[in-house]
């Protein structure tokens, strides 16, 4: 059995207090007299932040990806999605050919007053309707008003970035 | 000027000016403190701190905080001891103001030169005990009365370490009085600090924690005891706990100063001169001793409740004993 000799450091007692004390005054300082370089914080409404890539802002919609599938109602842990959609049917595309039904959308409503950003919803969409936008600023005075309906959330598709570069 | 000098020899008119006038100190240094310490914590903290209140600066967010306590609703909870939980603040508010009166400012300039001004100091000092003992008590709620019979244990064992660590001084002295211990200290040529620095450091931790401030916050402890004695205070009278607080910080380092420091004296500076600069060299050296603490309270964690009593009884009773001793070695010897 090998045995490590434990290192042994020679430091004064407190000298632990001593350096807690440096490294306050110094970031007091540091943050007093260079405030643009050391501000960890900033003026929000005033200025605002770059939002990160993958930012959990809001969730948009493609409605013409959507087909009613209902998988992110049925997946979403807070019940905070509802949909409703109905069958059309389609002329052949041949003469003679078969009817093609397609779903369409009535209604898609999220609550963000219930929603809780787990992303999961947009994670299980098989067609790609669901997205990510950094956008954060829709805080509203009534708790109804949190509940967008799906002309809203086509709006926020606009925001919606570019997919960012996969990680190495 | 005649008619003034005659209306404020008269006993009365001015004790009213001087009541007057450190009632105003009170609110004033209270909101001067509270302003640097939100400023000053927001830059150890690398933040902005108050921004928009008063156009610039945030320099009026004390007076909004203020004007926000009056216009809160008078809460009384039903379980509460009503008159003794309406006493309470005020007892602690007046302690603090009671200390204002014997803090010389310059050669002449005290509300009350007080024989045994230092004395009269810790006596009254520790009447806030009692007021914080009588605002957890009252309250009706278990975590007020935690944090009250913390505090209470708190202050009784902070106290000892306070009084032993001044009587160096007093013994250098001679006197008890605070004018005579700062001129002592000018005549001596140099400020008490050289040979009590041990009373220094024990005056100062135990003045922390007589504060009740981090890292000896036990009483309030937010993560345990919501706001201890505190917590069902609303309104004016959390105001006057604030206000309180912060004067209380003011006071006990200006005694500091003076006991320790030199008080309105700096080495090298001509008498009639002192008589105007005093007020300001003493305002200059208590609030470099409120930035200390307020430096300490944002660096350091809070002690665990055993490790506190240990620190005065273990450390800074025969600390400040053996100060004592040394101290009264060093009078008689030299």
């Amino acid at each position: 059995m090998t045995t490590t000799t434990p290192t042994k450091r020679r430091v004064f007692p407190g000298m632990g207090m001593v350096k807690g004390l440096w490294v306050t005054i110094y970031t007091m300082f540091r943050t007093i007299f260079r405030p643009g370089k050391y501000l960890a914080t900033i003026n929000y409404p005033k200025v605002k932040e770059t939002p990160v890539p993958r930012a959990r802002g809001v969730i948009a919609l493609d409605q013409e990806a959507c087909t009613v599938c209902m998988l992110c109602a049925r997946n979403c842990p807070d019940w905070c999605i509802y949909i409703e959609g109905h069958k059309e049917e389609q002329a052949p595309s041949t003469p003679g050919g078969r009817v093609k039904v397609r779903a369409t959308l009535d209604r898609f409503d999220i609550d963000y007053a219930l929603c809780m950003y787990c992303g999961i919803c947009v994670e299980v969409c098989p067609f790609d309707a669901l997205f990510w936008s950094p956008e954060y600023e829709y805080s509203e005075t009534h708790m109804g008003e949190m509940l967008h309906d799906m002309d809203r959330l086509q709006g926020w598709l606009e925001t919606v970035p570019p997919d960012p570069e996969l990680e190495k | 000027m005649d008619f003034l000098t005659s209306l404020f020899s008269n006993f009365w008119v001015s004790l009213t000016g001087k009541l007057l006038l450190v009632a105003l100190m009170i609110p004033l240094i209270g909101m001067v403190i509270g302003y640097a310490e939100m400023k000053l914590s927001a830059k150890m903290q690398a933040r902005v701190g108050p921004y928009f209140a008063g156009g610039r600066w945030g320099w009026a967010q004390l007076i909004a905080d203020g004007v926000k306590f009056f216009q809160k609703e008078d809460l009384i909870p039903d379980e509460a001891d009503r008159p003794v939980f309406k006493i309470a603040p005020v007892l602690v508010l007046v302690s603090t103001v009671a200390i204002l009166v014997i803090i010389p400012f310059g050669p002449g300039l005290i509300f009350r030169d007080l024989e045994v001004g230092i004395f009269f100091a810790l006596a009254i000092s520790s009447l806030s005990t009692v007021g914080v003992l009588m605002a957890g008590w009252s309250s009706g709620n278990k975590y007020s009365l935690m944090g009250g019979l913390r505090a209470a244990g708190q202050l009784i064992a902070y106290e000892l370490p306070l009084v032993l660590a001044v009587i160096g001084s007093v013994m250098l002295a001679g006197t008890m009085s605070m004018s005579g211990i700062v001129e002592a200290q000018i005549s001596a040529g140099y400020p008490y600090v050289v040979l009590q620095f041990i009373g220094f450091g024990i005056f100062m931790i135990a003045a922390l924690a007589e504060l009740s401030r981090i890292p000896f916050d036990m009483p309030i402890a937010e993560s345990e005891l919501v706001m201890g004695y505190l917590t069902e205070y609303s309104g004016f009278r959390f105001l006057f706990f604030f206000l309180a607080e912060f004067a209380n910080m003011f006071s006990l380092s200006a005694i500091a100063v003076t006991l320790f420091l030199g008080g309105y004296w700096l080495p090298g500076i001509p008498e009639d001169v002192l008589a105007y600069a005093g007020p300001v060299i003493l305002l200059a050296k208590t609030f470099l001793l409120v930035f200390t603490m307020i430096w300490f309270r944002w660096t350091f964690p809070r002690f665990r409740e055993d490790q506190l009593q240990s620190l005065a009884w273990k450390w800074l009773i025969p600390l400040a004993l053996a100060n004592i001793i040394l101290t009264g070695a060093f009078k008689v010897y030299l």
